[in-house]
């Protein structure tokens, strides 16, 4: 009961930094991730080779244990679904049956007692496949004559999004000036350090399964394997133990997951499987394909009064459960017009199939595209009305809450405006533009770029339930309790993966209940043990577990009070729980809290029915949704010889309700910003022209270093979120959604001497390049 | 297979007599023949730096370097950093800075910055920046990496 100290009189444990309860484990070895278990066999995946054709043959080494489709008799397709979209149930077959969709999408299991030997064998597998002409490209796949991907979804379109306000036509024909931006954003793979794997083992004397696997969703996983191969979910205990970093690609259902577990049951024993880092580059889920031109009406003032878009989503070979691959398209649609107000809106918005990995939610999802084409929008507009960026930006963004977007979504109180004047100053815009004359002159081109964002976090069922899902998260439940040596535990159905929720609950709890948060276990990651939940993403786990585990410690409180009221004979108003003890105010009588829980079930005759026996308490919490926002700016320095670009510096205003803990809030910034950079400048999958992939390791495929990534300063602002019980909004995207547009409306000021303009995401140094050739071409 | 050899690695002062394929990486057998699963893999190409440990004395990538070429030498893992139940000031900075968050990455960081600092305290804020660059971090966008890894290296000093 050490390490924290105490809070201190009239002190809260949150809103402090205090260390994380995570650390002791991790940075000693000790923690725990799926690849570190032992298991009796080992399977290797066979891949498709190439992109699209038909199978007609696999055959493996004699005497090697293979598994294909033909084995899984009675194993049915992962088949997500949405309710409206014009949505197209396309099923996905766990392992390949006649015919593969997509470079690396799995054929068959070798299962062997080791890796080695698995790998070994995989390696002698013959597939049969006579190739036909793959699409990759999103475009392509909406040509008439394009090839069909499916034959379940007619010209490639798994689902068509669709809006039109009612006033747009009369706000468009009243538009001073239109404004064009045609985006394209290039492929992502979220890249966790952990690439994902599962072990599942068997236990003959029960006939359950346990699967430990790398999931940010472990009460998911067992509902759709469990669906997917017919079974009870309580015959199947899927654990999340330490996970290294999801940022979506882990929430998604891997089908390795669903053979894992029949494996299992089939060899009544323990089988396991370690993704590499090339199967998670080429099959590991896929992100951020996308085009999307839009159009924005201005009238003379610069004031913008319309928004026309066209999105095209490239979902690849399959839908991802459970979101759907409606994830990408159907947030960008409805929350395009981010922090401007604009009310009126015209969308097409299209999820389109092709034969490249199956896309899934990353970090932001789709937010860092649409804010990097709204936000390079406004610096055209900015241009074609020869003002300054930052000032179009204070003629348009909402000022007046609850605002009630185009879209229909009411946006909670914020600073949009606020962090665009404290990052304006911090930044100190006017000593940039003499500094960047002066090496303008010197032949040195730097740039400064903003980006301002709302960022949707914490929302319930109802915002899923508007995507039509049939499968529609959002509440969390919490189980919070003092067991009776004194000790707490909460039980949370959210299931973080370096968020640090296990500090940060237990700081909320520390408050209610009185104790300090190094008694206070937060348990999570195991169906067995945690109750049904929705498990972490979405930037949702501290505002909506948060929300939870504050209703659960509030009503553990009161309980405490109840029991404290009865033993010293005191009123309840006069009970004050605090440091380990509750007190009696005025009085030198108390009791320590440990005494209390050991009392609440060991002593229940003393309460005379008056109080339920134990001290365990359940909150629910299922909220309408709240924004974050925040301005980056990026000062950047572009090599014009090389096409090289420099990010010289970051700065952050944001505001994401009532922090919690600021130095985990800060630590979720930096990283989000670190992917944003990475995002802007270095990360892109490419498939060649045959469908596969080039980009396959991570010398070719490139996450930023420390080299890449600047000194970040960050400003905050707290404004105290109604629409949240805790005051605390999400931040975890935010880094992520800014960082594209900010440093990439940086390189478009530094290149403006030159007038070029990059509209592309990453702006690669041979991109860069390929655009002041043009120019130089003509010149 | 091809025919398997004796070796001993001296992994955190006990000694390994383990038998091995001669294709087997350090990284697999230091964690699977020897249990010491501290040491993470990240890519397997030498990349990611996440199985970093020190073997006599000089930062190396665990995944780039066979079993058998550290028969006999000295390696010493994450396992082996803290005296007990004290930490070394790496760990303990990483904790005081947050410098992890997922901790997957966190044990090949704490070896490489210890490996460098304990082969040149004096290094240079910039020559630093360089070798912690060798390592990917996916996490915090190594900010609060940089600045545990200089608190340790002032702790280190003294």
């Amino acid at each position: 009961m050490s390490g924290h100290g105490t809070r201190g009189s009239g002190t809260t444990w949150v809103g402090r930094a205090i260390r994380r309860l995570e650390d002791p484990a991790l940075i000693t070895g000790q923690g725990r991730f799926t690849a570190d278990l032992a298991a009796d066999h080992w399977v290797r995946f066979v891949r498709s080779p190439v992109a699209a054709g038909k199978l007609t043959k696999i055959s493996g080494p004699k005497g090697a244990t293979l598994i294909t489709a033909a084995d899984l008799k009675g194993v049915k397709k992962i088949t997500p679904m949405l309710r409206k979209f014009n949505y197209k149930p396309v099923g996905q077959p766990v392992l390949a049956e006649s015919k593969v969709c997509f470079t690396g999408e799995p054929v068959a299991a070798v299962v062997a007692s080791s890796q080695q030997d698995a790998e070994d064998i995989a390696e002698q597998v013959e597939l049969s496949i006579e190739e036909t002409k793959p699409l990759t490209d999103a475009r392509a796949a909406l040509e008439v004559n394009a090839p069909q991907v499916h034959p379940e979804a007619p010209g490639n379109v798994i689902l068509e999004g669709k809006v039109k306000t009612q006033q747009f036509d009369v706000a468009w024909a009243g538009a001073e000036k239109i404004v064009k931006i045609e985006a394209r954003s290039r492929r992502q793979n979220a890249t966790p350090m952990e690439s994902r794997a599962g072990h599942a083992s068997y236990d003959a004397s029960s006939g359950r399964v346990t699967l430990t696997c790398t999931t940010q969703m472990p009460h998911l996983t067992r509902t759709a394997i469990c669906d997917v191969l017919g079974f009870p979910e309580s015959d199947l205990r899927v654990i999340a133990p330490d996970v290294g970093g999801g940022f979506g690609q882990k929430m998604s259902l891997a089908s390795e997951y669903v053979v894992l577990v029949w494996l299992a049951r089939k060899f009544k024993s323990s089988v396991a499987w370690t993704e590499d880092r090339r199967e998670n580059l080429i099959a590991g889920f896929h992100s951020r394909d996308q085009y999307i031109t839009l159009e924005g009406a201005f009238d003379k003032n610069a004031g913008l009064t319309a928004l026309k878009a066209d999105i095209i989503s490239n979902v690849g070979a399959y839908s991802c459960f459970p979101t759907t691959c409606g994830v990408e398209p159907l947030m960008a649609m409805a929350e395009l017009p981010g922090p401007y107000d604009v009310q009126q809106y015209q969308c097409l918005s299209r999820g389109v199939m092709t034969n490249t990995c199956t896309m899934a939610p990353y970090r932001g999802v789709s937010r860092p595209v649409i804010t990097f084409t709204l936000e390079r929008l406004m610096d055209k507009a900015a241009r074609a009305f020869a003002i300054d960026p930052v000032d179009i930006r204070r003629r348009n963004l909402i000022e007046r809450f609850p605002y009630k977007s185009a879209m229909g979504l009411e946006y909670d109180d914020a600073t949009y405006k606020e962090t665009l004047e404290m990052a304006v100053k911090a930044v100190d815009v006017p000593a940039f533009r003499k500094r960047q004359k002066e090496a303008r002159a010197k032949g040195r081109h730097l740039g400064i770029g903003f980006a301002t964002f709302s960022e949707r976090t914490g929302y319930g069922s109802p915002a899923f339930a508007a995507r039509g899902m049939e499968i529609t998260p959002g509440w969390e439940t919490v189980i919070v309790s003092v067991d009776p040596s004194g000790f707490v535990e909460a039980r949370i159905g959210s299931s973080p993966h370096g968020q640090g929720l296990r500090t940060t609950l237990a700081q909320i709890i520390a408050d209610e209940i009185g104790v300090a948060p190094d008694i206070i276990k937060v348990v999570h990651g195991d169906t067995d043990r945690a109750p049904y939940g929705w498990g972490t993403f979405a930037s949702r786990s501290l505002v909506i577990s948060g929300g939870a585990t504050l209703i659960a410690a509030r009503k553990v409180r009161a309980k405490l009070i109840k029991i404290a009221s009865h033993l010293l004979e005191a009123a309840p108003d006069d009970i004050v729980l605090d440091e380990g003890v509750a007190k009696v105010t005025g009085t030198d009588r108390s009791i320590p809290i440990a005494r209390l829980a050991r009392e609440a079930y060991t002593q229940t005759h003393r309460f005379k029915g008056e109080i339920e026996p134990g001290l365990t308490e359940t909150g629910y919490y299922d909220p309408p949704g709240t924004f974050s926002n925040a301005c980056h700016v990026a000062i950047v320095d572009v090599d014009v010889e090389t096409g090289h670009v420099r990010v010289e510096k970051f700065l952050v205003a944001e505001d994401a309700g009532r922090i919690i803990n600021p130095m985990i809030a800060d630590g979720q910034v930096h990283g989000g910003i670190a992917q944003g950079i990475g995002n802007a400048l270095l990360e892109e999958i490419i498939y060649d022209e045959n469908g596969g992939i080039i980009t396959a390791t991570l010398a070719d495929y490139l996450p930023p270093t420390a080299h890449e990534i600047p000194p970040i300063e960050l400003h905050h602002i707290e404004t105290p979120s109604p629409n949240s019980i805790t005051k605390a909004k999400g931040l975890g995207e935010g880094g992520t959604i800014g960082a594209p547009a900010a440093v990439i409306n940086a390189i478009n000021d530094a290149l403006s001497p030159f007038g070029v303009e990059i509209d592309e995401m990453p702006a690669t140094p041979q991109r860069i390049r390929a655009a002041l050739r043009n120019v130089e071409k003509v010149a | 297979m091809s025919a398997r050899t004796s070796i001993t690695l001296k992994i955190n002062g006990r000694d390994h007599a383990i038998v091995v394929e001669p294709r087997r990486t350090l990284a697999d057998a230091i964690r699977e023949d020897c249990g010491q699963t501290g040491t993470h893999i990240g890519c397997e190409h030498g990349i990611c730096g996440a199985c970093t440990v020190i073997v006599d004395g000089e930062p190396v990538r665990s995944c780039l370097m066979f079993a058998a070429q550290a028969d006999g030498k000295k390696i010493r893992t994450v396992e082996g950093l803290a005296d007990g139940e004290k930490l070394h000031p790496m760990q303990q900075a990483f904790m005081d800075h947050h410098g992890l968050q997922c901790g997957f990455c966190t044990p090949g960081f704490l070896m490489l910055a210890v490996g460098v600092l304990e082969r040149e305290p004096g290094i240079s804020d910039d020559d630093l920046l360089d070798v912690l660059s060798s390592n990917l971090c996916r996490c915090t966008g190594y900010q609060n990496i940089i600045k545990a890894v200089r608190a340790a290296a002032k702790e280190m000093r003294k």
